[in-house]
This record gives structure tokens, C-alpha cells and sequence, in this order.
């Protein structure tokens, strides 16, 4: 517990920090004379985009920076170990650093699935630091590990000791990740990331258990962030990074409710927030402080024929699973199983779930860039499934892709001019000077200077990139357009103008989409119709009201209570959140599962029955 | 253009144009019997103002026979890894792009080739062939082609699961633009780096064949013979191993370092 007298001074106190790397033409400067401090028992969250240096300020906390080629120039950070004198960090020797790494300090990192050593067992990784620190015997530390376990809530703990991390899912990997920060009772935890590469339940989890940790054991936590909504549900006080600075700090509630500067106004208004869109009739862009005002798109345009632009209809993917010395099928891996929608002309409808659930193989299965078992796929009165390949060919240039990833969504070889003209030159839409204005045309349209026409891939920001693949997409004047996780990967105040973007084009061009995400916030923005996907089958489809004000499958409800809002004023998560795991989706040779059924609960909306 | 013109490339070019110069304009300068003159009264001198590389086991001139010996070890050597490229390239792409059935049988076969040591295949090849300089390229650059299909393969296997080539696929991108387009230009930085280290290999595998009767034939010289001629007298004369191993260890350094040049020069991400 922590006294009164102690409270009062902090326990960091991180003063002018500046960090350096080496880079090819001089210093880089990673972090610019940041100064803040962090109290016995409080959270703190960093928050800031790619490249604020908010990592970096954390990694030097413990010295790690100097392992990725950074050098702390200036600055004092003050630790005061054990309610001692204050300590300067940046001089300490590295002897006595090793000592304080895992000790008085703990860290936790992004990555479940690297930041344990695949070739120990959980309990071997768990005790190496207590026998190191706290000079255990081996027995007295697995006694310890086993109590750690049980703190971190992790079901069967005695089993888990002897068990190897790939025998682990990413949830309770974390866990473990957790237990070993842990595991010698710091001062001051450090979390980078904990939460990013996991999926939106086992966020809720983690970060619940991370708040009823800090309470219990009264440590200070310093989390640091790119999400404001994780923000708004963890920290007591705020730190804004931008570009190595610090641009604002304050406490949690202030920051949002009364934010000071201009980019803390921005960051704020591209955050999607869960619940903001109730009563609203149809999507509508993010209002962004200094961006021109956007233009929502218009309702579905009511199709003369009254024949829905995409109808999927039992759509079901398979992929085998080999085993045995004759490689021969001993399971299925059911990653969409009779999944059935429709999509209206100038429509959006979002598939939503966890990872794993099916929604980018049902994506993959319509433009058959995998093959379905069985289903129909009706585009504009074509059978996809049944076309041979020079009608695929063509049929495709009605329905685009835009991939999740930016970096690996574009030839590093090519000049982007080439890379927006591919798709034309390849259907002969158009040579030679109508050429080269469409593609000036695209690059106008999806707001890229012209003179990047000439550049390469390499040479573009992660949000300009997705701008090139989307103009990619444009060039043949698709009907329908598949986002598979278009935004996930981009900062919020790009993703948000992307966001923006993609609805300006729809209301322009009259774009269906299928927008494929995991984040339901996100989502609600941007959506007509929302699909909700669980273990390759659709639980729940219906419009964005029916699924976000009235959800009605118990995986819905599950999924939505997961969500953390960028609202201090509903602070919604819970510490003891437990959610069950993803059962999984291999199932034997030969086994059906039965057909789905579904009860229309209101026009259009339905639920599954059967599961 | 900045890069290219570091240190780094500017001292691989100087050494990779003082190898072929001398490969180019050796022959002209220097009369072949220069080469082959046995003076037996001179045998396994070191350095002098006679000889100024020394002389080997038969008193030739090693100054004439390494400044000889660079056009047929170059020759060799470029020759046959480019036919390595021209015969693996296509069979990785190939194996890589399509892959199922295709790549199944394009790799077992690759395999067999794998399975046996490279110098017996050469051997094989060269003795069937018959022993001439001609033959022995066509040994050495079938021999390397296996190793080579297997980078580009597994380059092509990464590449095609790409996004990008999924996009150019959906916006109906054909096969043979597809490979022309993204898979070649991606799978260079691999190729370039196999093929300047095969390069050093195939001069020593040349130096192997003629030590086995099958390359080059004496007296003429290459510089895998002189080294392989060498073996013998290491003790007594040392310079007779340093004077061709020195001339290789300079052109392979030499091609190492522009190779590293080209492959960043051709990746615009390192420009």
C-alpha cells in the first residue's frame, strides 16, 4: 500500500528527455525534450500516432532503446526505487540496470505471440526471473509462478506451467506476458501496445485485468497507446505525443472534455465513437477541426429492377487440413460455412468478427480468389461460381480490392502511374492521352498530388498508399468495392480521412461496399447493413440500427460489450471481464454442420437459432 | 544516384573493370606462348625481375599464365551462371507461380538434379560431352541451375502471395504480364545475390573439372588449374597458390560488391 507521504512525490519523473538515432545522413531525433511525470499508483497513458515517439520514451525508460540503435543524449529520469532517493536512470550503470529490468520495473510489449521464447515452457520463462531477482529455489519459484498464474486469471494454471506458448492462444499468452511483468511486484509497469494485436474481447480482458492488478498491488502504470478509446477507459492522466513531442497533458477527463490543442482536437474528432451514430438514418463521415466538410453519402439508390447488386446465397469455403506421413486430408478447416447476404446498389454492408471468423474468406470466396465448396454468387445477374476463366476475367472488373495492409497492397517496383493504369491498360479502357487524364482524374479524386504519379511505392506515408490502391480499385469503375480491413492498419486521423474519402466516393459514384472489419465502432460509421460473423457463419445481419441498438445474438451482445468507448464518461470496462475463447474451426472429415436457421426478428433482420 | 556512386560501388567497379580489362587486353599484349614456355633450369622460382609473379612446377611464367588465365576463368564462370539463369530462372517462376502439379514434378526433378554432388554432375556431363571449353559451360551451368531454381521458386512462392498480385489478379491482370510486371522485377534482388556468389563458385568448379582431366585443357591456362597445380608445392612455393588465389579473391570481391550495387540500384526503395 502506498502512504500519503509518498504519494505526493512522484515516482517518475522523466525530465527533457531527448533521444537519438543514427540515420544515413545525421541524427535523427526520436523523442524532442519530452518531460513528464508518473505518481505511485497512477496510470498514465502516452498516447500518439506512428512515429510520435511514444514507443521510444518508454523503451528508454528501461534502456532498451540503446538495443535499437537510440542513444538517450540529455535528459533525467528519475525513478525513486523503493521509496528511496530518486535515482537518475540515464546514468545508471548498465550492471544495475540489468537489475532493475523485470524487477522494479516491468514491461509488457505488443506482441503476444513473440515476446515469449517459443522453446521454454510458460513456467520455465515465469521462474527465470524470479530465481534471477529475487534469488528463489527452483521450488519456492514454481510455487510463485503457479500463484502468479491464478492472479492473471488464467484457466488451469498447473497445466500451463509445463505447457510451450504456441500451445497457448494470444489471449492467454498475454496473460502469461502479464504474470512474468509482474512476477517480482514492480513500482512501475510499462505496457506498449498490450492490447493492439488482440482481438476486441480479449482487449476487454487484458485491460480489465491490468486496472484490477494496479488497484490490487497499487503500481503505477505506464500504458502507452495509439487508441484514444483505450484511453478514455484506462488512464487517470494523459500525455499527447506528436512527432518526438509533447503536445498536451492533463488529466483524463479535461483532455477530453476540454482539449487544448489543435491536434488533441483532431485526434479526438477522427475516433469513431461506439454509439455516436444512434437515430442517425444512414453513414456519416467524421467532422475533422481544419479538414474541408465532408459529404455523406446518399441512401441506397433504389435499383429499377429491384434486384440486389451482390446476392450470396449459402456460400461455403473449406480448407483442408493435412496430416499423417500420406499428407492426406484428416480435417476441414470450415472458414465460411452457408453464409447468405445481399447488397443494394450504393449500399455498405460490413462483416464484422474476431479474427478467424470467416469475413476475409468470404471476401476472397467472391472474387474467387479462393474457391468455395458450394453457394451461389449472383453479381448484377452473373453467376461468379460457374463463370470459366476469361469470363471471370472480366466479371472481376466489376468488384475491386482494397487490402489491409498498404505496404505489401503495392508493387514496390512499379511507379504508382503504372500501378493505377494496370487495371484499364489490362481491359483496354482506355490509351494514350484519355489515359493519362483518368489517372490524373483518380489521383485528383482520391486527394494525391499529381507530380506522385512518378514515384514509388516506398516514397508514400501508409495513408497515401491506401489513397493509390483505392484510386487502383476506381480505375475500371467497379460497382462493388471489398475493403478487407482497408483502415485497420492506418493511424486514426488517416484512417478517418480515408474513411471519409471511401463515403465521398460512394455518394459520387454510387459504390456498393463490402466492408470488411473487426472494429465495430468503425464500423457503425460507416455502414447501411452490418453482418456480425462467428466461426465462419453469420450469427446476426441486419441494418446498423437493428444490430447496434437492438442486438439480439448473444455473440452480438458479447462483441459489442467488448468495445471500449473514447468517452470518459462511460467507462464500461470491467475488471474481472471473462469471455469465452473461439472454439475452433477444424472440424473432422465428412462432418456437416446443420443447415443455418434464422428467425427475422423485424424486416431484414435476423438471427441465428441454431448454433 | 548518390548510392551508386559510394565507395562501395566505386571500388567494385575498379576491380570488377581491372579483371575484365585484363581478361579483354591480356591477349593482346601478352603472346600466348608466354604461357606455355617451360624454362626447366627456372622451375618454382619466387618473385623476381624475370619473372615477376614467380615461376610454377614447370618454370612457366605465372605473371602470363594468370594474366591469360582471367579470359578463360571469366568466360567459364560468366558464362555458365548465365545459363544457369537462363534455364532456373524460368523453371522457378514457373514452379513458384503456378505451383501445385507444376511445381510438384518441376521440383522432384530439381531434386533428383539436387541429390547428386554438383562436380559428379559436371563430371557426368562433361564426359558424355566430351572435354572442350564449350562443354564444360554447358556442365557447370546445368549443374548450378537446381540451386538457383530453388531461390527463385521460394522468391516467387513469397511474392505471389502478395497482395499486390492478388490485386493485379482481381483487376484482371493475365499471367504473362503478371510475371513480366510483379513477380520478375521482385524476385531480382534474390537472383543477383545467388549469382554473384555462383560466380565465384563456378570458377573453382571449373578449376575442379580441369584438375579431373575435363575442363580446360593444359597447357592452357585457367586459374582454377593453377590452383589445383599449385596443391602440390605449397610448401616450397606458396606464391604458385597466392598468385591465382588473389586474382580470383579480387574478382569476386569485385563482383560481390557491384552485385550489392545493382541490387540496390534496381530497388527503388533503396534509392
Amino acid at each position: 500500500m502506498v502512504n500519503q507521504k509518498e504519494a505526493a512525490q512522484p515516482l517518475l519523473s522523466i525530465e527533457n528527455l531527448r533521444v537519438q538515432f543514427e540515420g544515413e545522413t545525421g541524427p535523427i531525433v526520436g523523442v524532442k525534450d519530452v518531460s513528464f511525470t508518473v505518481n505511485p499508483g497512477e496510470t498514465v497513458c502516452v498516447v500518439g500516432e506512428s512515429g510520435s515517439g511514444k514507443s521510444v520514451t518508454s523503451l528508454s525508460l528501461l534502456r532498451l532503446v540503446e538495443f535499437g540503435g537510440g542513444k538517450i543524449v540529455s535528459g533525467r529520469l528519475y525513478f525513486r526505487l523503493d521509496g528511496g532517493e530518486a535515482t537518475d536512470l540515464a546514468q545508471m550503470p548498465t550492471e544495475r540496470m540489468i537489475d532493475l529490468r523485470g524487477d522494479r520495473i516491468g514491461m509488457i510489449f505488443q506482441e503476444p505471440m513473440t515476446a515469449l521464447n517459443p522453446v521454454f515452457t510458460i513456467g520455465r520463462q515465469l521462474t527465470d526471473g524470479l530465481r534471477r531477482h529475487r534469488k528463489l529455489s527452483a521450488a519456492e519459484a514454481d510455487t510463485r509462478a503457479l500463484e502468479l498464474l491464478k492472479e492473471v486469471r488464467l484457466p488451469e494454471p498447473e497445466r500451463r506451467l509445463k505447457q510451450y506458448p504456441h500451445e497457448l492462444s494470444g489471449g492467454m499468452r498475454q496473460r502469461v506476458v502479464i504474470a512474468m511483468a509482474m512476477a517480482c511486484r514492480p513500482q512501475l509497469l510499462i505496457a506498449d501496445e498490450p492490447t493492439t494485436a488482440l482481438d476486441v474481447t480479449i482487449q476487454a480482458e487484458i485491460l480489465g485485468l491490468i486496472k484490477r492488478l494496479k488497484r490490487e498491488l497499487g503500481m503505477a502504470v505506464l500504458f502507452i497507446t495509439h487508441d484514444m478509446a483505450v484511453v478514455a477507459q484506462l488512464a487517470d492522466r494523459v500525455v499527447v505525443m506528436r512527432h518526438g513531442e509533447k503536445v498536451e497533458e492533463g488529466p483524463v477527463e479535461r483532455i477530453f472534455a476540454d482539449p487544448q490543442a489543435e491536434y488533441t482536437k483532431a485526434l479526438l474528432a477522427s475516433v469513431p465513437k461506439l454509439g455516436e451514430m444512434r437515430g442517425k438514418p444512414g453513414p456519416e463521415p467524421l467532422r475533422i477541426p481544419g479538414q474541408p466538410e465532408p459529404v455523406a453519402p446518399s441512401p441506397p439508390t433504389e435499383s429499377a429492377t429491384d434486384r440486389p447488386l451482390l446476392s450470396v446465397n449459402g456460400l461455403t469455403t473449406r480448407f483442408p487440413v493435412k496430416g499423417g506421413i500420406l499428407r492426406r486430408v484428416v480435417a476441414n478447416l470450415h472458414a465460411v460455412e452457408s453464409v447468405s447476404f445481399e447488397l443494394a446498389h450504393g449500399e455498405t454492408l460490413a462483416l464484422v468478427g474476431e479474427s478467424g471468423c470467416g469475413k476475409s474468406t468470404t471476401a476472397r470466396s467472391i472474387l474467387r480468389l479462393v474457391s468455395p465448396l458450394s453457394g451461389d454468387v449472383v453479381m448484377d445477374g452473373q453467376d461468379i461460381l460457374g463463370l470459366d476463366p476469361g469470363e471471370l476475367r472480366r466479371a472481376r472488373r466489376n468488384m475491386q480490392m482494397v487490402f489491409q495492409d498498404p505496404f505489401a497492397s503495392l508493387n514496390p517496383f512499379m511507379r504508382l502511374r503504372k500501378q493505377v493504369a494496370e487495371p484499364m491498360l489490362n481491359f483496354g479502357l482506355a490509351k494514350g492521352s484519355e489515359l493519362q487524364d483518368r489517372i490524373a482524374f483518380l489521383f485528383d479524386r482520391v486527394g494525391l498530388p499529381r507530380d506522385f504519379m512518378r514515384r514509388f511505392p516506398h516514397e508514400l506515408s501508409g495513408g497515401q498508399r491506401q489513397r493509390v490502391a483505392i484510386a487502383r480499385a476506381l480505375s475500371v469503375n467497379p460497382k462493388l468495392i471489398i475493403a478487407d480491413e482497408a483502415v485497420s492498419a492506418l493511424d486514426v486521423s488517416v484512417q478517418a480521412q480515408v474513411l471519409n474519402l471511401l463515403m465521398e466516393l460512394q455518394a459520387e459514384f454510387g459504390l456498393s461496399y463490402l466492408f470488411i472489419s473487426h472494429d465495430m465502432a468503425v464500423v457503425e460509421r460507416v455502414s447501411h447493413r452490418v453482418g456480425v460473423m462467428y466461426l465462419g457463419r453469420i450469427v446476426e445481419i441486419g441494418s446498423r440500427a437493428d444490430i447496434f441498438e437492438n442486438p439480439r445474438h448473444s455473440y452480438t451482445r458479447t462483441l459489442l460489450a467488448g468495445v471500449p468507448i473514447a468517452d470518459v464518461t462511460q467507462r464500461t470496462l470491467k475488471e474481472n471481464a471473462e469471455f469465452k475463447p473461439l472454439p475452433s474451426p477444424v472440424f473432422p472429415v465428412g462432418q456437416e454442420r446443420p443447415a443455418p436457421v434464422y428467425e427475422e426478428v423485424s424486416p431484414g433482420h435476423l438471427v441465428l437459432q441454431n448454433d | 544516384m548518390r548510392k551508386f556512386l559510394s565507395t562501395k560501388a566505386l571500388i567494385g567497379l575498379a576491380l570488377v573493370l581491372l579483371v575484365v580489362g585484363i581478361a579483354v587486353l591480356a591477349p593482346l599484349f601478352i603472346p600466348p606462348e608466354r604461357a606455355t614456355q617451360m624454362v626447366m633450369t627456372a622451375r618454382l622460382q619466387p618473385p623476381s625481375f624475370d619473372f615477376l609473379l614467380g615461376t610454377d612446377q614447370l618454370g612457366r611464367d605465372l605473371f602470363a599464365r594468370v594474366m591469360l588465365g582471367a579470359q578463360t576463368s571469366l568466360t567459364i564462370a560468366i558464362l555458365a551462371v548465365g545459363m544457369s539463369i537462363v534455364l532456373g530462372l524460368p523453371l522457378g517462376i514457373i514452379s513458384g507461380y503456378y505451383g501445385g502439379r507444376v511445381d510438384n514434378v518441376l521440383m522432384r526433378l530439381i531434386d533428383a538434379l539436387l541429390s547428386f554432388p554438383i562436380l559428379l554432375l559436371a563430371l557426368t556431363i562433361s564426359a558424355v560431352l566430351g572435354p572442350n571449353l564449350q562443354n564444360t559451360i554447358i556442365a557447370i551451368g546445368v549443374a548450378f541451375t537446381p540451386f538457383l531454381a530453388r531461390i527463385v521458386r521460394g522468391e516467387a512462392l513469397r511474392i505471389v502471395q502478395m497482395p499486390y498480385v492478388e490485386a493485379a489478379r482481381s483487376a484482371g491482370t493475365r499471367d504473362g504480364l503478371m510475371i513480366v510486371r510483379h513477380i520478375l522485377p521482385n524476385v531480382m534482388p534474390a537472383l543477383i545475390v545467388q549469382a554473384t556468389i555462383s560466380l565465384a563458385f563456378a570458377v573453382l568448379a571449373e578449376a575442379a573439372l580441369s584438375f579431373l582431366g575435363l575442363g580446360t585443357q593444359p597447357p592452357q591456362a585457367s586459374w582454377g588449374l593453377m590452383i589445383q597445380a599449385s596443391r602440390q608445392f605449397l610448401d616450397l612455393a606458396p606464391w604458385t597458390a597466392l598468385v591465382p588465389g588473389t586474382a580470383l579473391a579480387i574478382t569476386i570481391l569485385g563482383l560481390n560488391l557491384l552485385g550489392d550495387v545493382l541490387r540496390d540500384v534496381l530497388d527503388p526503395r533503396a534509392r
